[in-house]
């Protein structure tokens, strides 16, 4: 799509301004009801169309990404912007700086055309713990986008930006485009700068597009994939272009299927979806190979001890002393006198909302005096079991298929009640984060629910920075 | 399940204003999630290392010098100080 749109702004078919009206128009007909941005910055996208406008009748070369219109996660700075993250602490608070992928994308010439909602803090997979709206499925209003990308990958479904960029932790970039019916691309950990992501999980925490197409997802994360000093996890990548990998043969290529993913509590059509997903494959001329990833059944406790430890940790910033909400009422003291404590106290109680305030509670409980080694040690030791898992499997298949969530998108208000219902929505997608390799979702089929066609995600993990390959599969999919 | 005397001090730890009435929703919420982690006991990790950074990368060190940001950019820092004095945050007395 974006190439198509690309063509079309060279031949001066369209101006970037005209696309960029339209994407507004969109969002001023079909927003009200989906709720997918928190903020517009109407004047500043088209004033940076309008410049990229003079460019392109200058005759003078541009990007891919030059004068399209998309939309950020609003976890991600945007200089000069509120950055809330979906959450009340945050809700006064204007970024002073870009994140590297915005600044990335600005220098392609990208029009920003806002700011998408999402979980609190990126802590939710329905978008529902957002402390400003519910955002809704733009093919059933009555269910949510997904989470914690929702407002990012609902967007995108609703055509009201060409792309978008979330951020996934566990699968909040890739169960969104699932419960969508778009493309999510979750990067190798340290392929992508997060330099300006506030930070969730750090050990975990990778950004990446949610697109229409798997070719635009490659176009994407060429142009905000590379070695940032400012994170320093972030790794070279050589100023490779994943576009130029797209062949679209897979013969030969020999996927995996883990007897692990497809037992239990999937979905009896969803894995029929999914078995029909790997029978194409097949006809494409990759092998299937059954493997066995015996330590997956932890994989879902790991993850559920390390994010909240490292959220009690990253949530410490949240201070009321430096940014963002601060509660200064000496009437609710507590200890007396309006000091620094009942700032704290009172700041946090007010500004946080209850998963955020849960998962806090668990991960100080998790990493205090007595039970550090009981919970995270042990959960670093299971996860390196994990990582082995995959290393073990990548010996004898090039990539690892799985549906990307076990569910089709289900009903607003459906899973709030119980938290424990709302982590089990990450049973595919939290491994790629815990071992680190790169995996993206990408539509595979329809159900029906309520006489409503819902998008399925098929899901594949390929090797560590092996990004390429795992592109050229998910591509000669969408193609055929 | 979680004592009450867990819950408020796990708030006080977290520095997370608690309401009486919430108290006994977190000792349920916490407990149910807690009891979940259980199934890693049964996980034999014996001999097995924590892993560290999970792509392999460490000690990746910067020259110690300091990078001065831009006066619009420290401006704008400034501007996000919720109490300020001369450009300087100003917290709140430590000691009643």
């Amino acid at each position: 799509m974006i190439r198509e749109l690309h063509e079309n702004l060279k031949n001066g078919k369209i101006t970037s301004l005209e696309l960029t009206q339209n994407y507004f128009s969109e969002i001023e007909k079909k927003d009200k009801d989906i709720l997918a941005y928190l903020t517009l910055d109407k004047e500043i996208a088209l004033a940076t169309a309008q410049e990229m406008d003079e460019k392109i009748k200058k005759g003078e070369e541009f990007d891919l990404l030059g004068g399209i219109p998309m939309a950020i996660k609003d976890n991600m700075c945007v200089a000069g912007g509120r950055t809330t993250a979906a959450s009340k602490i945050l809700d006064n608070y204007i970024a002073p700086f870009d994140a590297t992928v915005v600044k990335k994308l600005k220098k392609q010439g990208a029009i920003i055309l806002g700011k998408t909602n999402m979980d609190e803090f990126a802590m939710g997979a329905s978008t529902e713990s957002s402390a400003y709206q519910k955002t809704k499925n733009p093919h059933d209003l009555s269910r949510v986008p997904g989470g914690s990308s929702g407002g990012s990958a609902a967007a995108v479904a609703g055509d009201m930006a060409v792309y978008t960029l979330g951020s996934d932790t566990g699968g909040s970039v890739r169960q969104p485009a699932s419960f969508c019916g778009v493309v999510g691309l979750k990067p190798t950990y340290g392929r992508v700068s997060r330099h300006g992501l506030l930070a969730m999980a750090s050990s975990l925490d990778q950004i990446g597009p949610i697109t229409k197409t798997v070719e635009d997802a490659a176009i994407v994360l060429s142009r905000i994939a590379g070695r940032d000093k400012k994170d320093a996890t972030s790794a070279k990548s050589g100023g490779k272009l994943y576009e130029d990998y797209l062949r679209g043969d897979i013969n030969g290529m020999k996927i995996g299927v883990p007897k692990e993913y497809f037992n239990g509590g999937l979905d009896s059509e969803i894995k029929d979806i999914a078995i029909g997903a790997l029978e194409k494959f097949k006809k494409l001329g990759a092998t299937l190979v059954e493997i066995d990833l015996p330590y997956s059944e932890y994989a879902l406790p790991v993850y559920y001890i390390i994010v909240p430890c490292e959220v009690s940790s990253n949530m410490a910033r949240f201070d009321g002393i430096r940014y963002g909400l601060s509660i200064d009422d000496q009437e609710k003291s507590k200890i007396g006198g309006g000091n620094l404590l009942e700032t704290y106290l009172d700041t946090r109680e007010i500004g946080f909302g209850a998963e955020v305030k849960r998962r806090i509670m668990l991960g100080t409980y998790a990493l205090s005096a007595g039970y550090y080694d009981a919970y995270y040690k042990k959960a670093q030791k299971v996860r390196r079991l994990l990582r082995q898992d995959f290393e073990e499997a990548f010996k004898s298949v090039d990539l690892i298929f799985s549906p990307t969530a076990p569910e089709p998108a289900f009903k607003v208000g459906e899973k709030t009640v119980d938290p424990l219902q709302m982590y089990l929505s990450d049973i595919y997608t939290v491994t790629a984060n815990l071992v680190g390799v790169p995996a993206i979702s990408f539509p595979i089929g329809t159900v029906i629910r309520d006489g409503k066609n819902l998008p399925i995600g098929g899901q594949l993990m390929g090797r560590w920075f092996g990004e390429e390959e795992l592109l050229n599969a998910a591509y000669a999919f969408e193609k055929n | 399940m979680l004592k009450k005397e867990d819950i408020i001090h796990i708030a006080e730890l977290a520095r997370i204003g608690l309401r009486e009435e919430e108290i006994e929703k977190y000792q349920r919420e916490l407990s149910l999630i807690l009891d979940y982690f259980k199934k890693l006991e049964k996980a034999d990790t014996e001999n097995i290392e924590p892993i560290g950074h999970i792509t392999g990368s460490h000690s990746v060190v910067r020259e110690d010098v300091a990078n001065d940001c831009a006066a619009e950019t420290k401006k704008e820092i400034i501007n996000n100080f919720p109490d300020k004095q001369n450009n300087q945050a100003k917290v709140k007395s430590i000691l009643v």
